[in-house]
């Protein structure tokens, strides 16, 4: 058996997919991040708490109205998506003609009031929250034991994230889209409205959050820091595929996983810095990331 | 105006009432919004008001007056509160204070400050060893006491080979530490350890290291939503299940009752205080209970106790003055509901029995705070590192 650096292949094969697995989280949430700020032009710092606003509502679905975890990734990213157009409606529409730095305050502040309200009402040791049948078992690949949740989410992130990249990128609703963000005077004297779209499109990237919550429910713990823990990482993920880039959201998203994973092998005490270094190294050499298109 | 001229008159009738009353300002300092909030937060505050309370202070001739705030479990943050409240806002005890790294800088300052330190929320043991500190009493648990509680148990059972997740601060250092050193001496082996990010959130990449390689328990020394995170994903991976027993070296109620039964269930872990031991106990955290929603975790419980029994040594003493009260504590044996009797020794250490519990199955349990069974209680004289091993300086 040959080995790298001491670690048999076995074990690196396991770390890498877990570092996909971590990768689909990054991914899903960043390419929230991106549709968001490349349509919107909004850094949404609510990104974390939205997130955990979808596991809190999955685990509510379940205990509260028995409705079970294949529904809620139904239900769940629909109901955040929802709060998400409210909250664009009040607030964040009256932003968009000033500095990014005003929709950055407010959607942090937002974050915080949303992250202490449950805090005060759940506490923050967290919730249980049992996988369904069908995720609770696992499968022996050979060089390590998969658990049926991971392996769903590395499948549900691909496919979410993939439908998204097309349809922004590929079809005549994304090309709408995408001119209304160049020119939303002209696009709107075609007779497209929209603001509604852009509502839209701020709540479709608060439902990928809310969607990534659910996914996070029956392997995480469920508790109001959440988002914050993992939100700083992903903000680093987006900047280092550049601010915007749908594409560059989810190929740097799988990618940074697979690098904090391997960290965790060789030096695990650096995985918490490894993507920060990487994104100052990036910021360095290509300032508008890896894959932005204008500097 | 008349009647606030009354109310001053009236102010000044009470006060010259009570003129030889001591003043007493209790700071809880601890995690109020961040991973250790539930196990100490606003619910220590409520204990230190019992204690107040049930100690009847007021009639007594002390006036007690409780402050409280957050030290986001950073050292720094900490070490401002404590030096305002010191210097300028008149604290005279600090109490609580979770997560080593700050409890250790608190304990520098109030020994500089010749003030009183009530730690029950840390758990190294360096307080009462390497860093002990004539101004301090660490009431609840520590490092030492976790490790030979749980540690033990598990090698007697046969868990013979151990590998660490150690959270990468002063405290998980402190708690491998003891740990190995029990493992060792009974006879077993640490054949590797991993040092997670902390606060971390996936565990998984640790935890396949951990069963790489093939030790018999996973010791998990670590914290909080970190217990929570790495207990879940152990779970979710088949570890457990595979043969690899999982050691929660410190969990408390509060995790196990996040973590739910399914997923914690036959975890043996080691406790100083659990709520449902006896009446004492359940009387108390019944009250507890009606004014936060939770059971107390031992953390809230030890700074009820330390707070009782330092109004005690005040109450004793006739004043506040540090030495002498610090004198009275270790001088007069202890005695609440929730810890018994018991001692406060000359390092500062508190001492009392100590407890291996089990983690209920979900068909045993009959409420939902209904979560461990006592498998043995570990008597005080054994439960804490002997004051000679400790290597304390001024006890020497």
């Amino acid at each position: 058996m040959f080995e790298l650096l001491g670690i048999p292949p076995q074990a690196l094969f396991g770390q890498l997919l877990l570092g996909l697995i971590n990768g689909s989280f990054y991914a899903i949430l960043s390419l929230g991040l991106a549709v968001i700020f490349g349509l919107l032009n909004i850094i949404n710092f609510t990104h974390g708490a939205q997130y955990m606003l979808g596991a809190f509502v999955t685990w509510m679905l379940l205990n509260y109205l028995g409705v079970n975890y294949w529904w809620s990734l139904l239900i769940a990213p629909v109901a955040v998506g929802i709060t998400g157009v409210i909250l664009e409606r009040l607030f964040i529409r009256r932003l968009y003609h000033l500095d990014h730095l005003y929709g950055l305050l407010l959607t942090f502040g937002l974050a915080l009031i949303t992250t202490g309200i449950f805090k005060q009402i759940f506490g923050v040791s967290g919730l249980p929250y049992q996988a369904p049948p069908l995720l609770s078992g696992g499968h022996n690949l050979g060089f390590m034991y998969l658990p049926n949740s991971r392996a769903w989410v590395i499948i549900a992130s691909a496919v979410v994230c993939l439908a998204t990249w097309f349809v922004i990128e590929k079809t005549k609703l994304g090309a709408y889209l995408r001119a209304a963000t160049e020119n939303p005077t002209l696009v709107g004297a075609f007779g497209v409205n929209v603001p509604l779209m852009i509502t839209l499109t701020y709540g479709f990237g608060v439902a990928l959050a809310g969607f990534a919550g659910v996914l996070a429910a029956p392997i995480y713990a469920i508790n109001p820091v959440m988002g914050e823990n993992l939100i700083i990482v992903v903000f680093a993920v987006v900047v280092i595929g550049g601010m915007g880039s749908i594409l560059g959201s989810i190929v740097t998203g799988f990618g940074l996983g697979l690098i904090e994973g391997l960290t965790r092998v060789f030096y695990p005490e650096g995985s918490a810095v490894v993507i920060f270094v990487i994104m100052a190294l990036v910021l360095l050499v290509k300032p508008a990331g890896l894959f932005g298109r204008t500097a | 105006m008349k009647s606030r001229f009354v109310l001053a008159a009236l102010a000044g009738v009470l006060m010259s009432g009570t003129a030889y009353a001591t003043d007493v300002k209790i700071g809880v300092m601890n995690d109020r919004s961040g991973i250790y909030a539930d196990i100490g937060g606003e619910g220590s505050v409520i204990a230190a008001r019992l204690a107040v309370e049930d100690f009847d202070a007021a009639s007594k001739g002390i006036n007690v007056e409780i402050v409280s705030a957050d030290h986001q479990n950073k050292p720094d943050v900490g070490s401002n509160i404590a030096r305002q409240w010191y210097d300028t806002e008149g604290v005279d005890v600090i109490a609580d204070v979770p997560t080593s790294s700050v409890a250790l800088a608190i304990n520098e300052i109030t020994r500089e400050k010749n003030k009183i330190f009530l730690n029950s929320g840390a758990a190294t043991s360096d307080l009462t060893g390497a860093a002990c500190s004539p101004n301090t009493v660490h009431w609840t648990y520590d490092t030492w006491q976790l490790a030979h509680g749980t540690g033990s148990a598990m090698v007697e059972n046969g868990g013979k080979t151990w590998f660490f997740l150690t959270a990468d601060y002063a405290f998980g250092h402190a708690l491998e530490r003891d740990t190995s050193a029990v493992v060792k001496e009974a006879g077993g082996e640490v054949i590797g350890s991993v040092k997670t990010p902390f606060p971390g959130t996936d565990f998984s990449s640790f935890l396949l290291q951990a069963q790489a390689s093939g030790a018999q328990v996973i010791g998990l020394a670590n914290a909080g939503g970190d217990t929570v995170n790495s207990m879940k994903q152990a779970a979710e991976f088949g570890i457990t299940q595979a043969g690899q027993a999982i050691a929660g070296l410190l969990v408390f109620i509060n995790d196990v009752h996040s973590l739910g039964l399914d997923v914690a269930q036959g975890l043996v872990l080691t406790e100083s205080f659990y709520w449902d031991m006896n009446d004492g106990t359940r009387e108390w955290s019944a009250r507890f209970e009606e004014q936060t929603g939770n059971k107390p975790s031992m953390i809230q419980a030890g700074v009820y106790g330390a707070v009782l029994h330092y109004l005690k040594a005040v109450e004793a003493v006739g004043n506040k003055e540090t030495e002498a009260v610090m004198a009275k504590m270790k001088e007069m044996p202890t005695d609440d509901p929730l810890f018994g009797k018991g001692v406060v020794r000359q390092d500062g250490r508190k001492i009392h029995d100590s407890y291996l519990f089990r983690v209920k199955t979900p068909d045993k349990s009959e409420g939902e705070w209904d979560l461990y069974e006592t498998v043995a209680t570990i008597p005080a004289e054994k439960a804490f590192r002997p004051i000679e091993e400790g290597g304390c300086e001024f006890v020497k």
